[in-house]
């Protein structure tokens, strides 16, 4: 016990994810395609809060908009794949195109915050559903656009549930290690300024501007690189998993895991996406899933606003507090004494 | 940089802010010298901080300017002042709560160094460590260097928010009530932190300050120079002795 206490949060959170990760590679291999399957949607889903995490969590920019931008990389390779573009095109250009757009959608947050700013991205979402819904000639409109194609990497095909699943793995280690040395980098510690108070960071020279754009852009490219990869699993998109609903679960699954805690949107998703997938075959559990579910996240905000991953946090400041009251208790006790 | 002694570091012209019908200040003008402490004092709503806040870029002055070395500083921004050397405090404590107090002096300085893309690939604490480490030691808050700064005594946040104004190693600091709400005997510790800061400082150059406070002892015995405000408009500058006899000053504001 003693010995885990030595070793550094930092290290024990590496250790873990090396752990998690060395466990996704070898899991699938004994999973049937359904298993597979549901851990490619989980994957998809920690990339696309990732994102999130960095706007909501890191930045502290409150956005209810993150679907749209999953929606928008998963119709761009979509209609590129239509026309006849690779998906090697489509990704990229998913990522371009919700950068800018994520920077387009950062300009209100420069003039509004918190509940206004909310309001502002949940506006967005729903316009950007409406495109969806209504352009027919370029969604499909509720009729969607189907048999989506999965890629080739070298001449080998990813059609098969399990190759899928490997490249889906790599693309969410590339993300999240990028995204770990983005949060180590000065800009890490900006976006935490930005986050804690605006006001005093700008007066320490920190372009609160910029920072709260890209951290939107960048989220963005995380939710469009989750949703071109979504298209391709899933293979026929249609407008529903981008619509205001969607982001309100995404924003749940950060602030479930933890908003600004790295690992966050790993737990968060899990509960989010896989848990109910779960629970859909056992009996009796099925028809109650939502309302636990909802019951859950308000006991979790009531003693755990932090999230799960604060739990840790949590028992040692607890242990802190207590050590440090015990140190007041006996230098008390020694003033005591001497008088 | 051939500044003649006699050039002002910050130099303030009839600045003049009205708020509706109220001038809470009617046409401020004086003059900071480098290495100076320069004290403002007057009673509460005599304008010090509506001075301070147009000096500072956080509200634009309806009239006069703001020199900084002779260039006109008259409403920027308080982002590009930090840029230009100047640093502030706030009348408020403002750390970054969920931030260890060594990042708190970390990100105090880092966007002093290079560009946003060079910053992207730096190390994590842009190389100002060492620096963060000897504030610190200088600040006597090595043993909560770790901590969440949300998380301390009001009092080490206050000592934190100071060290923070003076991480990018500024020419000017403006404090606005450095001693607000901090027990007596820490009052003597930042006036003896302020004036190791002006006179020989562990890094960087000597700083200059101009320094909102109330507590009479502190700045008669901090400042070099001490501006009285009253109504909006300065009643006396002079040395802590002259405003001490001044008979105006003493009717206005010090009391009989």
């Amino acid at each position: 016990m003693k010995r885990l206490h030595t070793l550094s949060g930092h290290t024990f959170a590496l250790l873990l994810a090396v752990l998690g990760a060395l466990l996704m590679f070898v899991v699938p291999q004994f999973l049937k395609n359904y298993g597979i399957y549901l851990l490619t949607y989980w994957l998809i889903f920690i990339i696309a809060t990732m994102g999130l995490n960095l706007t909501i969590g890191y930045a502290g920019q409150k956005s209810l908009g993150h679907a749209a931008f999953f929606g928008i990389g998963a119709y761009t390779v979509a209609i590129l794949m239509k026309a006849g573009f690779s998906f090697w095109l489509g990704l990229p250009a998913a990522a371009l195109i919700c950068f800018v757009v994520g920077l387009i959608l950062g300009f209100p947050a420069l003039r509004v915050q918190a509940i206004y700013l909310a309001f502002a991205t949940l506006g967005f979402n729903t316009a950007i559903w409406l495109v969806m819904r209504n352009e027919e000639w370029l969604t499909g409109g509720t009729f969607g656009i189907n048999n989506i194609a999965r890629p080739a990497v070298l001449g080998y095909s990813l059609e098969g549930n399990l190759a899928y699943y490997y490249f889906v793995l790599a693309v969410a280690l590339l993300a999240s290690g990028l995204l770990w040395g983005l949060l180590r980098s000065p800009w890490g510690k900006a976006f935490k300024a930005l986050r804690d108070n605006p006001i005093r960071a700008e007066s320490l020279g920190i372009d609160i501007r910029n920072y709260t754009l890209l951290s939107f852009a960048i989220g963005a490219v995380y939710a469009g690189v989750a949703g071109a990869l979504f298209a391709s699993l899933v293979q026929f998109i249609e407008p529903a998993p981008f619509n205001v609903a969607a982001s309100i679960m995404m924003y749940l699954m950060v602030v479930v895991g933890g908003a600004g805690y790295f690992l966050g949107p790993i737990v968060g998703a899990a509960v989010g996406v896989v848990l109910p997938e779960w629970l859909r075959d056992v009996p009796g559990v099925a028809n109650w899933y939502l309302p636990m579910f909802g019951a859950a996240v308000v006991l979790l905000m009531v003693w755990l606003p932090d999230g799960l991953l604060s739990i840790p946090d949590r028992m040692r400041a607890r242990r802190e507090a207590r050590e440090a009251s015990a140190a007041r208790a006996s230098a008390a006790g020694k003033i005591g004494g001497k008088s | 940089m051939s500044q003649s002694i006699h050039t002002s570091l910050l130099k303030v012209t009839d600045l003049k802010k009205a708020y509706g019908a109220i001038q809470a200040v009617g046409g401020v003008s004086f003059e900071v010298m480098p290495g100076e402490i320069f004290g403002v004092i007057g009673p509460n709503g005599s304008g010090k901080t509506t001075m301070f806040n147009s000096v500072l870029g956080q509200i634009s002055p309806d009239a006069g300017s703001i020199e900084l070395h002779g260039k006109n500083i008259t409403g920027l921004s308080p982002l590009e002042l930090s840029r230009r050397g100047v640093g502030r405090t706030f009348q408020t404590l403002q750390v970054f709560g969920k931030m260890t107090v060594r990042d708190n002096l970390i990100v105090a300085a880092q966007e002093h160094q290079g560009n946003m893309l060079s910053r992207m690939f730096a190390p994590g604490d842009s190389g100002l460590g060492a620096k963060a480490d000897a504030l610190i030691d200088q600040f006597r808050i090595r043993h909560v260097a770790g901590s969440l700064a949300g998380t301390l005594s009001y009092g080490q946040q206050k000592l934190v928010d100071i060290a923070m104004a003076f991480m990018a190693e500024p020419d000017l600091v403006l404090l606005d009530e450095p001693c607000a709400g901090v027990n007596p005997s820490l009052v003597g510790g930042i006036s003896t932190l302020l004036k190791d800061l002006n006179r020989n400082p562990k890094f960087g150059k000597k700083a200059s300050f101009v320094v909102i406070e109330h507590n009479m002892d502190f700045v008669m015995d901090l400042c070099h120079r001490i501006m009285v405000m009253v109504e909006g408009r300065v009643l006396a500058i002079g040395t802590p002795a002259e405003i001490r006899g001044n008979k105006a000053v003493l009717d206005a504001y010090l009391g009989n």
